[in-house]
């Protein structure tokens, strides 16, 4: 018996070794292992054994046995890998092609821009607010202490509805508006479409967009004024970004400033494009509110003070992204747009 | 405002400081500079030299070989000059000189005859062509007498000069003037600020001799007329140093008579004119309102025609000036003139730019009129026109004057508290230093009582209020040196509203969805109604009307923003540009009235459009996408046939709860033509005012399905005209709970199944969250739908 098995133990091993799948190697598994396997068969007979050879040959079939497994184990395991790896190579791609066409869309630069820059001023705790595009001429001109005389009142340059009503011509009637709501402490921007009579070119635009800053409350200073526009000078363009308050003159603010800022080009050494002054010039208008304006709307300008700015969008989305013609903001040309 | 710098020198001592540093300081008092121009253009090495001899060339007739003295040296020029003689005085550009067009001289020779230097025109010197003489435009720029010899042209010229150009602030006409400008300066700097002295010598006959009389009769748009006559003139060309003055400052020389009231003007801001008092009907002046439809030719001779709201000057026939814009050529100084009158007078300035404007005219005078002048300044620029007149001999100054003026401009007194100062500029400046900065400015300031008086003299006709002074001490002092301070107090958290926080949302997943965004004009042409075909009495044609638009296609504000989208989609489709997915957010606006009595409404639209690439299906996937990410579900699709706008079988309105959200479809093949687009495109409309009220953004945690979920198929062969929409309601209502989710896979109209019919596949996922469902208890369901299909829509199983 002891023989009968050694021979199964050498027959099976040398037949796994032959082996070339998995196929076969499942066949000797039934061979010599199956319920009417050849193993099995031996084990069978094991009943005419004597009491004392009996647990002897059943360990050495157990040890055959357990033989026969492992090597069946370990050459499938084998086997799998070498078909894996077969797979695997089979699988190669050209990773070089192009990818399959999933369509992206593009924020407008202008609108993204404007939005960019309320998120800054939100950040720094001003609340966004809207006004309409349609105004009246007391919001727009005579409660921001326009003059009755002023050349900006004319048809020539602004757009009239009756005349009472008109497309607003810059943002800072929704600073009328959110004064006459609310009480201060008031820190708000507004940003939005503003008109003007002018001829479309490459510069000019009858719409155009401005964003417009309002802060009042007690001890509102200059300073207070001149921190805010440095900061987010410094968080719109970069932490190198100089900055410079030309005195100005606006009706709505006393006093009152332009901003210019290091030359977007060469960061204010001094190139071609700022004329060698290094300052991009009148990036932004500025001041303290007007003490008229204030009462206009019902503030006392004994005991409140505040700043006010503005600036124009499509100027700053232009330099943002170089863009040299105002027109191609509005044509909306989808090759235009495809690059934002 | 054209300021040349040795001018402003005479009134304000800036020696040593440099041009840069002049221009750079001022900018930051509030005077920002334009541009800094050196008159030089950067010439080099041009000198005085003498002709001592001409000869002709041997090789070339219109060449002659020059002698010319530069007193270290004699040169050999060749020149093909034709107007130089011997002893003239010219200017020569030696070996390695420089010319403003980047000429550089070289040694050469011209023919064979060796040359060594250029002799040059005014023009190759980049001399202000209104300084050129008449006879030397065409030649070499001949010196007008004798200099030394070897002298640099540049003194010779003036053109070591500067000029500074400066943009003036509306609100400060004082500072149109070169004394106003000095003034400035002198603040800027610390430096004395002096007034040129008004004085004349000898004044002979009296004014009435010469003059009838001025009346004025609209007093409402002459606040003052002040007038002045010169006798015994001569009108001639003025001196060079008059001429070189105007030109650099911008204003082209014509006769000392008018040279003088261009100076004076330059000099003290308000615009004069001078009339030849001889061709003064009657020598009777009138300031009155112009006739409808009266003419003048002005001097520019251009006949303009007026109207009654204009002011005119005239004499007892007709206008003789449009006043504060420009004299006529029926009373203009001539060479013949012998009498003149100059007028001094101070026009409204919102009628001088109206009839500027009006006439397409505007002028030196008119454009310092239109920013207000100080009406106390007439008397003194008269008077200095005639000093002038006296110094350089143009004439005798009559005795007397007229002077229409009857409110009488006074000076202001305004208090300022010193601690407003800190209390808006946030500066540490002693009151003291704030007397001292005032006064700099002519600002006559004294404490009293703890607070400053000031008095505003009547040329600062924009100071009104304590704030203005504050605007004052705060220039000058200089915004620079304020330091930024963050701004203290409550703390602010930055908000925004909720419909600018849903449109965040919508941009996002349009963007997400492969669109782009557009934007566009909020005018429209009125024309764009009839483009899209919308019926004569839509409510979208009830428009808001713009009174003065730039032209037709910017005229009447858009009621809906289809048309802009159609405008974009069909620009694209022009440019060659495959496929368009775009959307636009942005107003409408919506008018009660017509004409429009109050502020219209306005109404935030989204409009989507998409051509390429799309059809019905994807802009309704689109929408609905958007949709879910605003939380609204349950919005219904009803067949919209009657929009002219869209194609009737393609077309449906965005129903939620009873309220119309907007409208989405395939356009109208008409429309599509009015275009010029030869593609199908489509297009939705969405209110997101109403939208909004149907939005919901919080999200909450559902818990995931426990059990687990089983799907059957089925497939029905129906009516064509049956909407899909009802057999899902069927469905729907027939599985109630147990239903999770049904999907439309398969829509067939075809050979393999009758006409009329089509084939719908649906696949339909039960789930129970109580228990594992057998296959049984789904059957029971299944089969009960598949029965009630059949029996309310007649649906058949399709095999």
């Amino acid at each position: 018996m002891k023989e009968k098995l050694k021979i199964i133990k050498e027959n099976a091993l040398e037949a796994i070794k032959k082996t070339s799948n998995l196929e076969e190697l499942d066949n000797i598994r039934v061979k010599f292992l199956g319920k009417k396997g050849e193993l099995t068969q031996v084990l069978r007979g094991m009943g005419k054994l004597s009491k004392e050879e009996r647990p002897l040959i059943g360990q050495l079939a157990n040890e055959v046995r357990e033989k026969i497994e492992n090597e069946l184990t370990e050459v499938k395991e084998s086997f799998k890998a070498i078909k894996k790896k077969a797979k695997l190579k089979s699988e190669k791609i050209d990773i070089s092609m192009s990818g399959k066409d999933k369509i992206l869309g593009h924020r407008h630069p202008l609108l993204s821009v404007k939005e960019e820059l309320e998120t800054v001023f939100m950040n720094m705790g001003f609340d966004v607010v809207e006004g309409p595009e349609i105004e009246t001429v007391y919001n727009n001109f005579d409660a921001l202490n326009s003059p009755e005389n002023h050349p900006s009142r004319d048809m020539s340059d602004t757009f009239y509805i009756t005349e009472d009503i008109l497309l607003r011509t810059h943002t800072s009637p929704v600073q009328i508006r959110i004064m006459k709501q609310r009480k201060p402490p008031i820190k708000i921007v507004s940003a939005g479409r503003t008109f003007r009579f002018d001829e479309v070119d490459d510069t000019h635009s009858p719409m155009f967009h401005q964003l417009e800053g309002l802060v009042i409350d007690k001890n509102i200073t200059l300073a207070n004024l001149k921190h805010t526009i440095d900061m987010f000078i410094k968080e719109i363009f970069g932490d190198d970004m100089q900055t410079r308050f030309r005195p100005h003159h606006f009706p709505f603010t006393e006093p009152s400033a332009e901003v210019d800022v290091s030359c977007f080009k060469c960061r204010g050494k001094g190139c071609e494009s700022c004329n060698g002054t290094g300052w991009s010039m009148e990036l932004l208008g500025c001041g303290m509110v007007h003490p008229k304006v204030l009462q206009n709307c019902g503030i006392d300008p004994e005991i409140y003070s505040g700043f006010a700015f503005g600036l124009g969008v499509d100027r700053i989305a232009m330099v943002k992204y170089g863009i040299n013609n105002i027109r191609l903001l509005f044509e909306n040309d989808m090759r235009f747009l495809n690059q934002f | 405002m054209l300021i040349p710098v040795k001018w402003l020198k005479e009134y304000v001592d800036i020696e040593g400081i440099d041009n840069k540093e002049l221009a750079d300081r001022l900018t930051m008092s509030g005077s920002h500079v334009d541009s800094i121009d050196a008159l030089d253009k950067g010439v080099q090495k041009v000198v005085v030299g003498k002709i001592e001899k001409i000869e002709e060339h041997p090789d070339a007739n219109k060449l002659v070989i020059t002698t010319i003295d530069v007193g270290e040296e004699k040169l050999q020029i060749v020149t093909g000059a034709k107007n130089i003689n011997v002893g003239d005085y010219v200017p020569v550009a030696l070996v390695g000189a420089k010319l403003p067009n980047g000429m550089k001289i070289k040694k050469g020779k011209l023919r064979g005859v060796e040359s060594v230097g250029m002799l040059c025109s005014g023009q190759e010197l980049g001399i202000n062509e209104n300084l050129i003489l008449k006879s030397l435009k065409d030649g070499i720029y001949i010196l007008d007498k004798e200099y030394p010899l070897g002298l640099d042209i540049k003194e010779v010229l003036g053109l070591e000069n500067v000029v500074i150009d400066f943009e003036i602030t509306p609100n400060r006409s004082d500072c149109l003037s070169i004394v106003g400008m000095a003034r400035e300066t002198a603040a800027t700097f610390g430096k004395e600020f002096k007034y040129p002295a008004i004085k004349i010598e000898k004044e002979e006959d009296d004014i009435a001799d010469y003059l009838e009389g001025i009346e004025v009769e609209d007093k409402d748009l002459c606040k003052r007329y002040y007038a002045r006559v010169i006798k015994d003139v001569e009108v001639k060309p003025s001196p060079l140093w008059l001429r070189r003055k105007l030109a650099e400052a911008g204003v082209r020389p014509i006769n000392n008579i008018v040279d003088i009231t261009n100076y004076v003007m330059l000099e003290l801001g308000q615009p004069l004119h001078a009339f030849d008092l001889d061709k003064i009907n009657d020598r009777k002046v009138i300031v009155r309102r112009a006739l409808e439809g009266e003419k003048i030719t002005t001097l520019d001779d251009i006949e303009r025609t007026l109207n009654n709201s204009m002011l005119a000057i005239s004499d007892t026939k007709s206008a003789i000036a449009v006043a504060g814009v420009m004299g006529g050529a029926n009373s203009e100084v001539s060479g013949d003139s012998k009498a003149i009158l100059i007028e001094s007078a101070n026009f409204s300035s919102r009628n001088v730019r109206l009839t500027s404007r009006a006439i397409g005219l505007r002028t030196d005078a008119s454009s310092r009129f239109e920013k207000g002048l100080d009406p106390n300044l007439a008397e003194l620029a008269c008077n200095r026109a005639c000093q002038l007149v006296e110094k350089i001999e143009a004439g005798i100054v009559v005795n007397g004057h007229i002077d229409i003026y009857d409110d009488i401009v006074e000076e202001k007194v305004i208090y300022l508290r010193p601690h407003r100062v800190k209390a808006l500029l946030d500066i540490d400046i002693s009151v003291d230093e704030m007397v001292k900065i005032l006064n700099r400015l002519d600002l006559e300031a004294t404490v009293v009582e703890g607070k400053i008086e000031v008095k505003v003299p009547t040329f600062r006709q924009d100071i009104e209020l304590e704030a203005d002074l504050i605007e004052e001490i705060g220039r000058i002092y200089s915004f620079d040196k304020i330091k930024p301070i963050p701004l203290i107090g409550t703390l602010t958290k930055g908000e925004k509203s909720f419909a600018r926080i849903i449109e965040d949302n919508i941009k996002d997943v349009l963007v997400g969805l492969g669109l782009n965004q557009i934007t566009t004009y909020s005018f429209i042409s009125p024309k764009v109604f009839d483009k899209v075909n919308l019926p004569e009495n839509s409510i979208k044609r009830q428009y808001v009307k713009l009174m003065n638009p730039l032209g037709e296609d910017y005229s009447v504000m858009r009621t809906t923003l289809i048309p802009n989208m159609l405008e974009v989609l069909a620009r694209n489709y022009n440019h060659g540009v495959k496929k368009a997915w775009a959307f636009d957010i942005g107003n409408i606006f919506k008018t009660t009235s017509i004409p429009v009595k109050s502020l219209p409404k306005e109404e935030k639209m989204l409009c989507i459009g998409m051509y390429g690439e799309a059809d019905y299906y994807d802009i309704k996937g689109v929408l609905d996408s958007m949709l879910e990410k605003l939380g609204i579900s349950g919005q219904e699709y009803l067949r919209e046939e009657n929009h002219n706008s869209f194609h009737p079988g393609r077309t449906a309105n965005i129903v939620k709860d009873n309220h119309v959200l907007g409208i989405i479809g395939e356009i109208h093949p008409d429309v599509l033509e009015n275009y010029g687009l030869k593609e199908r495109a489509y297009i939705a409309e969405v209110s997101l005012e109403i939208a909004q009220l149907h939005v919901n953004l919080k999200r909450k945690y559902k818990e995931l399905p426990k059990y687990p979920a089983i799907t059957r198929d089925i497939a029905l062969v129906l009516d064509e005209e049956i909407l899909v929409k009802d057999i899902e309601r069927i469905i729907l209502a027939t599985g109630k709970q147990l239903i999770e989710e049904i999907k439309l896979f398969d829509v067939y109209i075809g050979e393999q199944i009758p006409k009329g019919k089509k084939s719908v596949a649906y696949s339909i996922k039960y789930r129970s969250h109580e228990k594992t469902l057998t296959d049984d208890e789904v059957s029971k369901v299944h089969d009960k739908i598949v029965n009630k299909l059949q029996e309310s829509l007649m649906a058949t199983l399709r095999a």
